[in-house]
């Protein structure tokens, strides 16, 4: 168990693990129910040319999610 | 069970979050071994939980809610590559009371990836067959299974035990279901559990708090039950459900699926630089297709319906039925049928680009720029579609989940410069403006410039000062898929769809506009006392062309006299201090019913005929010649500037109104658009007319 931060500030490229999800109920829900749940892994592919939004992987799915929803996902690094 | 079995098929892997084209519901049907079947093809989604228009659709389908009654069997498109998340589908459906029947697709792509399917049929406890679209491998064996599913009882099946907490709070919202979503209504059979899983929904999906209230008739007594309670419930059953594929699927997945030319793609099309160079190509072949190779077929449309004309002219002789059959009735079905070509183009490219995965990376490059305006992602689209027809791209709209935005893109989209206003800033720029056709061309990208900016601004300024458009940003989130070839029957079929949609809802519409506004520059007939008497100068006229000139005088004269003509004359005195005079006026008059009529009716007011168009030399010369009454040319370059960017601005298309009535089910947004696009136009015109006046250009 590392350092908790978010999935906002994770390196490009790495893994991690997610620990919990926030923000507005109708949000989480479809984050959850995509099956970004917690201890699921998820690593940022890329970040976007202007600077957001990331590219996330997700159980072998690509996703594309703005910066401030990233940063409302806790991760738990390595 | 039921004569006529019913069955739903749902595909996840389809629609992947970014429904640019998704249909709204299709329907089919399908010979099952003793009586026919209705196909229903619902909107993709990734679960029965979400609250966008098409996810409610889904959800109302499959439980009985809404229009029709419960299909009788279920068929869950299963994604080979995304296996967890399309059997998390199935089970909600499973726990919903639905007779399912899993359709395995993408077999071949997930490769040594993809489930043995009757292991996997095992493991959830429904008929799985693998089936291959491409070569329809497996449609027989599924047909075959879902008889067998219909002959079944319904049963209900839930992997996972509510806790004591959430047990009580089930058993509160099922006393507070209404009798109509009761499972011994819906189903014509008491199954306690399926009334659970719609009591779970109402928990977990009923938000007082959200702005759902305009999307479903939700009971109060319902709302009331679930609104007491706190969240924290709100993640055990998403969770148990998850628990449960990841212990069970991970038996039967061992590899996944490779992903690494979708990856090498990406790494071109999402780059830093290339990734907007791409992005810019796709889009001038777009627009090239749009003007250059539509050309062709609306030059043949126009054409055979003047030809049609003239041949119905010629059968009946003058008279007003004639000029009401030809000029208003076949006018008018040409006018609706000249926009097919683009919008078939349109829809058949954004179709492709969407199926092969592209759109979702355009959201994707795009996103920073439309958030920053507060316009939706997905917002992106419709006003793509905006520099075709306003008209499918505001039922574009339908793909964001938020009455808010939604309602902000409709206000927008109007505002990109659409294909109706293409051939009046021709004409204006070829007769008016002077200077090289580079500079001329210069000037047409500019207005294009022009339009995206005041749409986007607006968006900004509205989302800021008009308040039901306000609200916060709300989460933004999309699939990036991986590449597909696109399935071009697929892609056609959408692209028909979509286009017949527009023919229905917006044709009709500008079909009546045109005959009413056909009447209003006709009637009436007679002219004012003292005028010439046109026929019998005609009959003295010495050769045929000057009997056309005469002709097309009297044909002016009849415009100026008519209701459409007195009312050009009545607005002068406010169009006068944007340079415009009366004969200006007359043709926004007629251009309030599609922008391209302000071609012809100018070619009447100017009696060069109404047989012309934007490359038509006598209009451009009438237009260059013209004087007012001071003796002044009536068109300088600063006039046709004004009246651009008046065309760009002001909201002159009864089908758009139209439609944003149907899509906002209020007449109150439609007359809001009319009034402050107006309103705007007005302004900015007058802007830069006087501007440019007391700047020197006159």
């Amino acid at each position: 168990m590392g350092m908790p931060s978010t999935l906002a500030e994770i390196a490009l490229g790495r893994s991690a693990k997610v620990r919990s999800v926030s923000g507005p109920r109708s949000f989480r829900r479809r984050l959850l129910e995509m099956g970004l749940v917690p201890g699921v892994e998820v690593r940022v592919v890329t970040i976007a040319p202007l600077g957001d939004p990331l590219r996330i992987e997700v159980r072998h799915g690509q996703w594309s999610i703005r910066r401030a929803e990233a940063a409302q996902i806790e991760i738990e690094t390595p | 069970m039921s004569a006529r079995p019913r069955c739903s098929t749902r595909s996840p892997a389809k629609v992947s979050n970014y429904p640019g084209i998704t249909v709204e519901r299709r329907t089919g049907v399908i010979a099952l071994p003793q009586a026919p079947a209705e196909l229903h093809d619902l909107p993709g989604t990734y679960s029965l939980n979400a609250r966008s228009g098409e996810e409610q659709i889904a959800f109302d389908a499959l439980t009985g809610l809404g229009d029709t009654a419960a299909p009788d069997v279920v068929v869950v498109c299963l994604d080979a590559t995304q296996l967890a998340r399309s059997v998390y589908l199935l089970l909600q459906c499973r726990e919903l009371g639905a007779r399912c029947v899993g359709a395995l697709t993408m077999v071949d792509e997930a490769g040594a990836a993809a489930p043995d399917a009757r292991a996997l049929g095992e493991l959830v406890g429904c008929e799985v067959i693998a089936v291959t679209a491409r070569t329809k491998r497996g449609l027989s064996d599924l047909v075959a299974a879902i008889d067998r599913a219909a002959r079944k009882d319904r049963v209900t099946s839930w992997r996972w035990h509510p806790s004591t907490a959430l047990r009580a709070h089930l058993d509160a919202a099922v006393e507070a279901l209404p009798h109509g979503w009761r499972s011994s209504v819906r189903y014509g059979a008491e199954l306690t559990h399926a009334d659970d899983a719609l009591a779970l929904w109402a928990l977990t999906c009923i938000d007082n708090s959200e702005q759902d209230a305009d999307e479903l008739a939700i009971p109060l007594a319902l709302r009331a039950a679930v609104g007491a309670r706190h969240f924290d419930l709100d993640d055990e059953a998403i969770l148990a459900r998850w628990t449960w594929l990841d212990r069970e699927i991970a038996k039967l997945v061992h590899k996944r699926t490779d992903r690494s030319l979708t990856e090498k793609i990406d790494r071109v099309l999402l780059h830093r630089a290339a990734g907007f160079a791409v992005f810019a190509g796709v889009m001038a072949v777009l627009f090239m297709s749009l003007f250059a190779w539509a050309a062709p077929m609306i030059d043949g449309i126009s054409s055979g319906f003047k030809g049609f004309g003239h041949i119905i002219h010629h059968l009946l002789g003058n008279g007003i039925f004639t000029d009401f059959l030809v000029d208003g009735v076949i006018g008018g079905v040409g006018a609706v049928l000249v926009f097919l070509p683009q919008i078939l183009m349109l829809f058949l490219f954004l179709g492709f680009l969407e199926d092969c995965g592209y759109l979702a990376r355009v959201a994707y490059l795009m996103d920073r720029v439309m958030r920053s305006m507060n316009l939706h992602g997905r917002a992106f689209v419709p006003m793509l579609f905006g520099f075709a027809c306003a008209v499918p791209a505001i039922t574009a709209t339908r793909t964001m989940e938020r009455r808010r935005d939604r309602l902000l893109t409709m206000m927008v989209v109007p505002l990109m410069t659409c294909s109706a206003r293409l051939p009046v800033y021709t004409l204006i720029i070829a007769a008016l403006i002077p200077g090289s056709r580079v500079t001329q061309g210069l000037l047409m990208v500019g207005m294009y410039a022009f339009s995206v900016t005041t749409s986007l601004v607006a968006a900004w300024v509205m989302s800021k000062t008009v308040k039901p458009l306000k609200g916060k940003r709300l989460p933004f989130i999309i699939e990036l898929p991986p590449y597909r070839f696109p399935r071009m029957p697929d892609v056609l079929r959408m692209m028909w769809s979509k286009s017949s949609m527009f023919l229905r809802e917006a044709g009709t519409v500008i079909l009546a506009c045109s005959v009413a506004l056909w009447a209003l520059l006709y009637f009436p007939r007679h002219l004012p006392e003292g005028s010439p008497d046109y026929p019998a100068l005609i009959a003295q006229a010495p050769d045929a062309d000057a009997r056309a000139a005469l002709g097309a005088r009297e044909q002016a004269a009849h415009l100026e006299n008519s209701y459409g003509g007195r009312l050009g004359h009545g607005i002068e005195p406010v169009i006068k201090p944007l340079g415009f005079d009366w004969k200006i006026g007359v043709g926004l008059v007629g251009a309030f019913a599609a922008r391209e009529v302000f071609i012809s009716t100018l070619g009447i007011v100017y009696a060069v005929g109404d047989d012309v168009d934007e490359e038509s030399k006598p209009l451009r010369q009438a237009l260059q010649t013209a004087k007012r009454s001071d003796g002044h040319r009536a068109y300088t370059p600063l006039v046709g500037l004004s009246l651009m960017v008046f065309f760009a601005l002001a909201m002159q298309c009864m089908s758009t109104l139209a439609v944003v009535r149907r899509e906002s089910h209020s007449l109150r947004w439609p007359i809001f658009l009319f009034t402050y696009m107006t309103i705007l136009a007005w302004i900015v015109s007058f802007l830069v007319y006087q501007g440019g006046k007391l700047l020197g250009f006159a």
